[in-house]
């Protein structure tokens, strides 16, 4: 499993969202009806299974699911 | 003139089965919804029995994120107010949408989440708490989730008056109506705290029934072998109407709710006084609100919950108000066959008394096989009683001396 594919099923879990739905571009709140407490608990779940830490700031920065990627690629996730 | 105010739905979820009918065909049939603890392990704890709920599918009523998301109390009243709305073909339409209100009451609301909530931070630290924790807690989420599913945008609230709790919100309710602030309530009581704080601190208390070996026969409210409640767990949620309202939409309507009263014991935290003067008094009020005699009162359910103390004094009670007729009178607990739903009590056993008012059947208490020697009432021993009643009192009682009382009566234009 690439970790794209990693990502976006944990998006269809949190967010009870279909795949077709989750494109890399999706954005969270206008593209999959998330709130801002759905974010946060979907980037706990993100540092659960990646074994990682995001910080507030950098939480501010994640609107879509390419930023998800993008970060944990960037803190060397695999 | 008064607004007067009828219930017109009904939804339940009990020990007894997951709807109305199902828990009043198992209540009139005598059958017990008590049994061994499942929800955890217990084998450590003094009380090992419970009333619980049972193969309760969420799904029927929410998503698989809202069951994730959810305390079970908030799950139980979502499910039972759909069914009560459902029963009372009722849609909120934008119209009269702010006309419509919630009060649903909880005694201790989301206490699994928070002991859980709790577990994780002292084990993980701060970071690992879920932001869905503090609203699955709350006790007035029932009510909020309820008004949001429904469109509600009336008056909202929560009574958190312990045991007596649904009774304080179907209380409420009907004096929000009668005051003019709202023409529907969707009113009740819920509780889903079968858990080790509840279970451990109850028993700390000496509150709760140890007679492990035989569930079943666990609660026997007014016999001389009880030793306490058993816990249960369940919703009971009620649609009032102001009675013009209910006619307009041509709706169905099962009784008249007539009054409440509501008094303080102003006595002890936990413990009921010799003779129960605050219970009689809620009584007294009810009955003069009603504009009716004691005379006039056919049925009590009683609050019954199978403690030393509270079945005695209640009994005190209800003879200090009714005199000589109350050994005519029918007094019943369902808390036999339930178990105590805390805050889910007063809502269940509303509908109880309801179904007992249109069905003309009383449902029995069962175990009492050997009333104790101040218990000399009727209490519709064991089996059922098929009897035509004009008014049914349903009685609640909380820690905090609260007392609250329900009277309905049939609706007969």
């Amino acid at each position: 499993m690439t970790l794209e594919e990693k990502v976006i099923k944990i998006v269809m879990e949190q967010l009870d969202v279909t795949q077709e739905e989750c494109v890399l571009e999706a954005s969270f709140i206008d593209d999959l009806g998330a709130d801002s407490l759905d974010i946060v608990e979907l980037l706990m779940e993100m540092e659960e299974a990646f074994g990682i830490e995001i910080a507030d700031e950098e939480l501010e920065k994640i609107s879509t699911i390419k930023d998800v990627v993008d970060f944990l690629k960037q803190k060397g996730v695999q | 003139m008064k607004r007067r105010v009828v219930v017109t739905g009904l939804g339940a979820l009990t020990p007894l089965g997951n709807s109305v009918g199902e828990s009043w065909d198992s209540a009139i049939s005598g059958k017990s919804g008590i049994g061994p603890i499942t929800r955890f392990d217990s084998s450590s704890y003094k009380s090992r029995i419970a009333g619980e709920i049972k193969n309760f599918d969420p799904l029927q009523y929410v998503s698989k994120q809202e069951v994730r998301r959810y305390d079970d109390f908030i799950l139980y009243s979502i499910a039972a107010a759909e069914m009560a709305m459902a029963d009372a073909k009722l849609t909120i339409s934008p119209e009269f949408a702010e006309r419509a209100g919630v009060i649903v009451g909880s005694a201790i609301g989301g206490v699994a989440t928070l002991a859980e909530e709790m577990k994780s931070l002292f084990e993980s630290g701060p970071r690992k708490i879920s932001p869905f924790a503090v609203p699955a807690i709350l006790a007035n989420l029932a009510s909020g989730h309820v008004s949001i599913r429904f469109g509600a945008k009336g008056p909202i609230n929560c009574a958190v008056t312990a045991c007596a709790a649904g009774t304080s919100a179907i209380g409420d309710a009907y004096k929000t109506i009668v005051h003019g602030d709202a023409d529907v309530m969707i009113t009740g009581g819920v509780e889903a705290a079968i858990t080790p704080l509840a279970v451990a601190g109850f028993g700390a208390m000496r509150a709760l029934s140890v007679k492990n070996d035989e569930p079943q026969k666990a609660s026997r409210p007014f016999d001389k072998d009880r030793d306490g409640f058993v816990i249960g767990e369940g919703c009971g949620i009620i649609i009032l109407e102001e009675l013009s309202f209910a006619l307009e939409r041509g709706a169905r309507i099962y009784a008249e709710l007539s009054s409440y009263g509501c008094t303080s014991d102003a006595f002890h935290m936990a413990a009921p006084p010799p003779g129960h003067e605050g219970a009689a008094r809620s009584m007294r009020i009810a009955v003069r609100d009603a504009g009716l005699n004691p005379e006039d009162i056919d049925y009590i359910n009683a609050h019954g919950t199978s403690t030393p103390l509270n079945d005695l004094y209640e009994t005190q009670a209800i003879k200090s108000l009714f005199g000589e007729h109350a050994k005519k009178l029918m007094v019943s607990s369902t808390k036999s066959m339930t178990g105590h739903m805390l805050g889910g009590t007063g809502g269940v056993e509303a509908i109880f008394a309801v179904k007992a008012l249109q069905e003309g059947v009383i449902p029995p208490t069962i175990n009492l096989d050997n009333p104790s020697e101040e218990c000399d009432l009727d209490y519709v021993p064991n089996v059922a009683r098929r009897q035509e009643i004009n008014t049914a009192m349903s009685n609640t009682f909380g820690f905090g001396g609260v007392n609250a009382v329900l009277l309905f009566k049939k609706y007969t234009g």
